[in-house]
């Protein structure tokens, strides 16, 4: 399976969107990492550098917007919704600002840099924003697809992207909708609802599963917010047994959304994969998933 | 217009402060009435604006950058002719256009929603980039408060404007002294300003922000300029025309009794000394 970072189809889908003359991209000084240096390389004259300045880049965001674009406003997930927090709230969801917060660095797979770079919360910050939508593609293809339907959305909105190398698990005839999940395989004993780069983790597993008997459901829920709540519940009330993935804290992600909407609609017992409330730390991605509970392995085990 | 008009017009205006900030019970009259007179040059003498179309592409913005001091945005507005006056007391109420801190989703005329410090210059950066960009020749405004330079962010704003030589950027300082705990020097010494705006890379103008000659000479120095923002230092009064509150930091976020909106009035009306 070929594998690609969700921030490379992010930086070459800016550039396929060169042409619509009112996307511009702001960064803060990683546009090599963040990818947008490919769309300054394209279109030098909407592409601004802030500085390391993530407050000023957000709000330097919204007085565009207001004023007719459509900004990108890249940095890592950690500066962009942990630094620029308040900037988000009150000068881009506040007044409701067509604003697109392009996020990349997300989760642990940041590996090496460590766990002041590793953003395990900021799906649970932005997703508590009113007007904000929050995104988190499971590969290349989908991300490459949710920036396209970003520049059509009118509106504030947070994209999740990877900076490994993640398996490509949609070929390019998918079609991603905002606001619906995707039920990537169908089962019957218990539902996998996973989230980014944990989707394809929990496809691993359910091939695992179904050589000991056991028919798991793989839900890709790459709109975090608004959550497809039909969706999930229709499965949750087929199965009823749920297991979430995702590569965040399991405090205020995709397993809190999961289990807010059950609780209150149709209790199951739900397991979260996930960060357990603890910070990251150094090493390479694959060490970091295996020693915070995050392979194919923990969602078997989880799902059994 | 003539500064008897406008005199007359920022009386208005003061007189309309002490009103709504009266009848909501709370608010900031304080570095509301400091930053009247330069709102008032603003909005009738030195603004391109419609107010029959406050979304007119072509006009120039406004950003109230301290947000705290939309008692004195709104009188002006109203004043202008964007809302009835009657919205005034019904400022802060529950349901009303007139919120605590502009909202530019509720209330025509206000061009970006402020009130978290720090903020507005950032979003006024990005108005004059998209200007830029659209090849069009709108001026940015944005008012600054004193005790507000003291957020970090307005420092990554003014590097930014200077950076990208945003001249259709005219900020403005209300110098009054006073924030809510004290001065300035007494909470965190601003320094030397008008220094560190210059060595931002910035045009610095400093005048009396009560004088509506030396506001509007400001302004033209302002446009004229080319090639870098222009802030125009005010040295100001708070709580100015309402003689117990000139010079009180603890008028910044207090509203008067009636007895206290009584006698303010009717220095309003009297014309302070």
């Amino acid at each position: 399976m070929e594998s690609i970072a969700t921030r490379e189809a992010y930086g070459k889908t800016l550039v396929e969107l060169v042409e619509n003359k009112d996307i511009v991209v702001l960064d803060a000084d990683l546009a090599g990492a963040t990818k947008t240096a490919m769309f300054k390389k394209a279109c030098p004259e909407r592409f601004f550098d802030m500085g390391i300045a993530e407050g000023d880049m957000m709000g330097t965001a919204a007085g565009l917007a207001v004023s007719g674009k459509i900004p990108f406003a890249s940095t890592f997930a950690i500066f962009a919704a942990g630094r620029g927090f308040e900037q988000i709230r009150n000068s881009i969801c506040y007044p409701n600002i067509n604003v697109k917060i392009a996020a990349t660095h997300a989760g642990v797979t940041v590996g090496e840099d460590g766990g002041s770079h590793q953003a395990i919360e900021d799906i649970s910050l932005m997703r508590s924003l009113p007007n904000m939508v929050v995104l988190n593609p499971a590969d290349a293809v989908e991300a490459r697809q949710m920036v396209l339907a970003a520049a059509e959305y009118v509106g504030p909105m947070y994209l999740r992207f990877g900076r490994a190398a993640t398996p490509v698990i949609h070929d390019e005839s998918y079609k991603f909708e905002l606001g619906k999940g995707e039920v990537v395989k169908e089962g019957k004993d218990v539902s996998i609802i996973a989230t980014g780069i944990m989707v394809a983790k929990a496809l691993e597993a359910a091939e695992t599963l179904k050589a000991e008997g056991i028919d798991a459901e793989v839900i890709n829920i790459s709109t975090i917010k608004p959550l497809d709540n039909e969706l999930v519940l229709a499965s949750a009330k087929k199965t009823g047994k749920v297991v979430t993935a995702e590569e965040h804290s399991i405090i205020g992600g995709l397993g809190s959304a999961v289990c807010e909407l059950l609780a209150e609609e149709h209790p199951v017992k739900v397991t979260r994969i996930g960060v357990k409330d603890v910070f990251g730390q150094s090493g390479s991605p694959a060490a970091l998933l295996e020693h915070y509970g995050l392979t194919a392995a923990d969602i078997v085990k989880a799902c059994k | 217009m003539n500064n008897n008009e406008l005199k007359a017009i920022a009386k208005e205006v003061r007189i309309d402060i002490i009103k709504s900030v009266s009848e909501a019970k709370s608010g900031h009259p304080g570095g509301s009435l400091s930053a009247a007179d330069i709102l008032t040059v603003l909005y009738f003498d030195a603004m391109n604006i419609d107010p029959s179309n406050p979304k007119w592409e072509d006009r120039d913005r406004f950003v109230l950058s301290k947000g705290h001091g939309a008692p004195a945005l709104y009188a002006v507005l109203a004043e202008r002719g964007y809302f009835p006056k009657e919205e005034l007391l019904k400022l802060r109420k529950f349901g009303a256009m007139l919120q605590g801190h502009p909202d530019m989703k509720k209330t025509p005329g206000v061009d970006m929603s402020t009130g978290s410090l720090g903020q507005g210059l950032s979003a006024a950066n990005g108005m004059a980039l998209a200007a830029k960009l659209d090849g069009k020749d709108y001026n940015v405004y944005a008012l600054l408060g004193d005790g507000e330079v003291q957020e970090g962010m307005i420092w990554e704003a003014a590097m930014s404007a200077a950076h990208y030589k945003l001249d259709n950027i005219i900020a403005f300082l209300d110098h009054n002294g006073l924030q809510i705990d004290g001065s300035n020097d007494e909470v965190m010494s601003l320094g030397k300003i008008a220094k560190k705006f210059d060595a931002f890379g910035w045009n610095v103008i400093s005048i009396d922000g009560h004088d509506f000659d030396q506001i509007k000479k400001a302004i033209e120095m302002a446009k004229e300029e080319e090639g870098r923002p222009s802030i125009v230092i005010c040295e100001t009064v708070k709580g100015k025309g309402v003689s117990f509150m000139e010079d009180q930091a603890g008028w910044h976020g207090k509203a008067p009794n009636a007895e206290e909106t009584a006698k303010a009035l009717e220095d309003l009306e009297g014309g302070l000394k």
